[in-house]
């Protein structure tokens, strides 16, 4: 009797202490190497998404005497500069375009694509507060960081559409094909802010090399040039800088300019490995952020 | 039938302390210690050292395990650098275990910190929505209980103000009232009631009991070991990463307590837990009677001076002192600070002694920690929470030894009753 009763026990202890995992939603243990991306996580988060965005959007120009009209500003200086001294006084070739319109139309992908880059390289230092006090999927971070800068670039988009109609420059049909070299620019900034932000973490020399790699980024872009002044095969090969493509894919789609070619497929897949590269870097990194940061 | 909500496999947390201890590292100083650790990894094992074991490491947690039945409040106690907030961050998914493993049963919300992601530019509304968001809160569950909120918080007013406007209590209370409000089914709650003024504490504790009641499962850090006595039916103490007891939480607080007064011992000199920048340490902290004897066993209502013995590496200028004395459930009784008197002393080079005096101590019978503090105007020179124990026997504060219960007393106050008009019968 008394055995019987210490055996249910026995038997009943067995199943409280170790119900098999399947019993529990969640189960952590340590990672090795390389893991998943968890997009799925990331759409179940997405509303944190939408916040996170919605608050950089928000507070981005807040306490500023000229506010909204910044996203403006910045692009349209600099075309003016580049109109003068290279346009004017260099004398460099603009597709047989006008120059400040050519300028013009390859600034606002590169500032999304810059501002979106800086953003996301501080972006897991600068919300070092969250990662180190709850969890959520870190590849939300950059991801934001990124994506608030759509907003700008709509609003100096508005100013490039009046330029347009200014200089009577009219969009070609390879206008549909325009929200694809804004998703080039997207990816090759989010992909390039994935590994710089997760080397933040770690290395805040990132910090000084950014505004260094911009720079010589925005002089490696044919931004103040056409990529036209190389020759083939060198032209094809200068799509391995993504933002080659991506500019001389939205003159192509907007201003008519030559279609762009090979640079284009080069581009892609340049911006696709290292975006996707980058996305699992982040991931296996992600492990030591909340320690580090 | 009780189910398993969060089970605890043998989990074990190494930091690097070089990674934890430092701001952050640059890349010069990886690639040093990429080049260097092998050597020392071998000079290690030479020297007969466990290899995985480098002198730089620290054991945030070592090898803990434990299960939590589902609609269990369980608080975890232990001093500073135990483990606890290492254990609710590995739960949380913050940060990763080295070892081991844990099973979850139900959504987990946790609240390391009230206010997470608060942005000052941004009106209370908005931080509500963002910090919401950021709890792991659904859009919907937020407007549903959004006023349930602001009710909590009281800040209609102040709505859509921008939070850097706010005074801090105002700040906490909206904080608190969000965090309260996260439905999960398992909860983890690190010190956020250690802020906001004592009336909001109440109210917060009250939140936090009606949580409890509510079955579900809740795992509570806290030093107030009132309130953990209060909230959690059992408790688990951490000692050094490792868990060293479970049981009561009346069992549990006691036991930590008694094992604070074993492990601090009166010579300061060697007290690791401790923070300053070093040109002042104190190296004695206790108490002396009336006759001018060291004692710890010191009489309520007769006076006591408390004796400070210090070092410093240089000539200090402007040094103020100040000590807080805390009952044995960990709540601050009083606080004893040169401000009062205005005062800061000009320090040579070398030992010396301060002494605070208290003609009469206020303290009824029972256990007693001080923590003390010294600075000066440029920076903290040396504070040690655990300074001094010590017990306070018998208690003949009033003329008469009338004795308050401990129970609603935790400081005496000299005190008189006059009846100024007779009641008359018309």
């Amino acid at each position: 009797m008394i055995n019987r009763k210490s055996a249910q026990v026995k038997v009943l202890n067995s199943v409280i202490q170790n119900p098999p995992d399947s019993d529990f939603d969640l189960v952590i243990e340590p990672s090795r190497g390389w893991v998943s991306l968890r997009l799925q996580e990331i759409w179940e988060f997405r509303e944190l998404l939408y916040f996170l965005i919605w608050r950089d959007i928000k507070v981005r120009y807040k306490q500023t005497a000229l506010g909204a009209a910044w996203a403006i500003l910045q692009p349209v200086f600099t075309m003016v500069v580049f109109s003068l001294f290279f346009g004017r006084l260099a004398k460099i070739p603009s597709d047989g375009l006008p120059y400040p319109i050519f300028a013009y139309a390859a600034l606002v992908p590169w500032n999304f694509f810059a501002n979106g880059l800086v953003g996301a390289a501080e972006s897991l230092v600068g919300n070092a507060n969250l990662i180190k006090k709850v969890y959520f999927p870190r590849l939300i971070v950059p991801i934001s960081a990124v994506l608030s800068g759509a907003v700008d670039f709509l609003l100096a988009f508005i100013v490039l559409i009046g330029m347009m109609a200014y200089f009577h420059v009219w969009p070609t049909i390879h206008l549909i094909l325009l929200p694809a070299f804004f998703l080039l620019a997207f990816i090759t900034s989010l992909g390039v802010g994935f590994w710089l932000s997760a080397m933040n973490v770690r290395y805040r020399d990132v910090r000084h090399t950014v505004s260094f790699l911009i720079q010589a980024w925005l002089f490696c872009t044919p931004i103040a040039y056409p990529s036209s002044l190389l020759p083939e095969p060198w032209r094809s090969l200068y799509g391995l800088n993504p933002m080659a493509g991506v500019v001389e894919g939205f003159r192509w789609a907007l201003l008519g300019a030559p279609a762009p070619g090979a640079i284009l497929w080069v581009s892609g897949l340049a911006a696709v490995l290292v975006f996707v590269i980058g996305a699992f870097y982040f991931r296996r990194m992600e492990k030591i952020f909340a320690d580090t940061v | 039938m009780s189910q398993t909500a969060i089970r605890v496999e043998n989990l074990t947390k190494r930091f690097r302390l070089g990674t934890r201890k430092e701001r952050y590292v640059t890349l010069r100083d990886s690639l040093m210690q990429a080049v260097t650790t092998p050597f020392r990894r071998v000079a290690a094992a030479w020297n007969g050292h466990a290899n995985d074991e480098l002198p730089n490491e620290i054991w945030a947690l070592r090898d803990v395990s434990f299960e939590v039945k589902r609609g269990d409040v369980v608080g975890i106690i232990g001093r500073n650098g135990a483990g606890k907030s290492t254990l609710l961050k590995v739960l949380a998914r913050i940060t990763e275990p080295t070892t081991g493993r844990v099973c979850l049963k139900g959504r987990v919300g946790s609240l390391l910190e009230v206010g997470t992601g608060f942005h000052p530019e941004l009106t209370g509304r908005e931080n509500i929505y963002l910090n919401g968001a950021i709890l792991g809160m659904r859009r919907q569950e937020i407007n549903r209980k959004f006023d349930e909120m602001v009710a909590f918080a009281e800040l209609e007013k102040f709505l859509d103000t921008p939070v850097k406007h706010y005074s801090s209590g105002m700040y906490m209370r909206l904080a608190f009232a969000v965090a309260a409000h996260l439905e999960s089914e398992i909860l983890l709650v690190d010190e956020v009631l250690a802020v906001g003024d004592a009336a909001f504490q109440k109210k917060c504790l009250g939140k936090m009991d009606d949580v409890a009641r509510q079955g579900r499962t809740v795992l509570f850090v806290s030093h107030n070991m009132g309130a953990i006595m209060e909230l959690c039916p059992t408790a688990i103490i951490l000692d050094q990463g490792r868990l060293i007891s479970r049981g009561t939480a009346r069992q549990a607080t006691q036991e930590y307590l008694a094992s604070i007064v074993r492990q601090e011992s009166t010579n300061l000199r060697y007290a690791q837990r401790r923070s300053g920048d070093g040109r002042l340490r104190f190296v004695a902290a206790y108490l002396r009677n009336e006759t001018g004897g060291r004692t710890a066993l010191p009489v309520s209502g007769h006076p006591i001076d408390i004796v400070l013995e210090f070092e410093t590496q240089e000539e200090l200028a402007q040094v103020q002192f100040m000590l807080t004395i805390f009952n044995h459930i960990g709540i601050a009784v009083t606080h004893c600070n040169m401000d009062a008197e205005g005062k800061r002393f000009r320090l040579a080079h070398g030992r010396g002694q301060v002494i605070c005096r208290i003609p009469k101590l206020p303290l009824p019978q029972g256990q007693y920690k001080i923590a003390v503090l010294a600075e000066d105007h440029i920076n903290q020179l040396d504070w040690v929470p655990t300074a001094c124990v010590f017990d306070v026997e018998s208690s003949v504060f009033f003329a008469t030894a009338f004795m308050p219960s401990i129970e609603y007393s935790t400081a005496l106050v000299e005190h008189s009753w006059d009846l100024v008009k007779e009641p008359k019968n018309n």
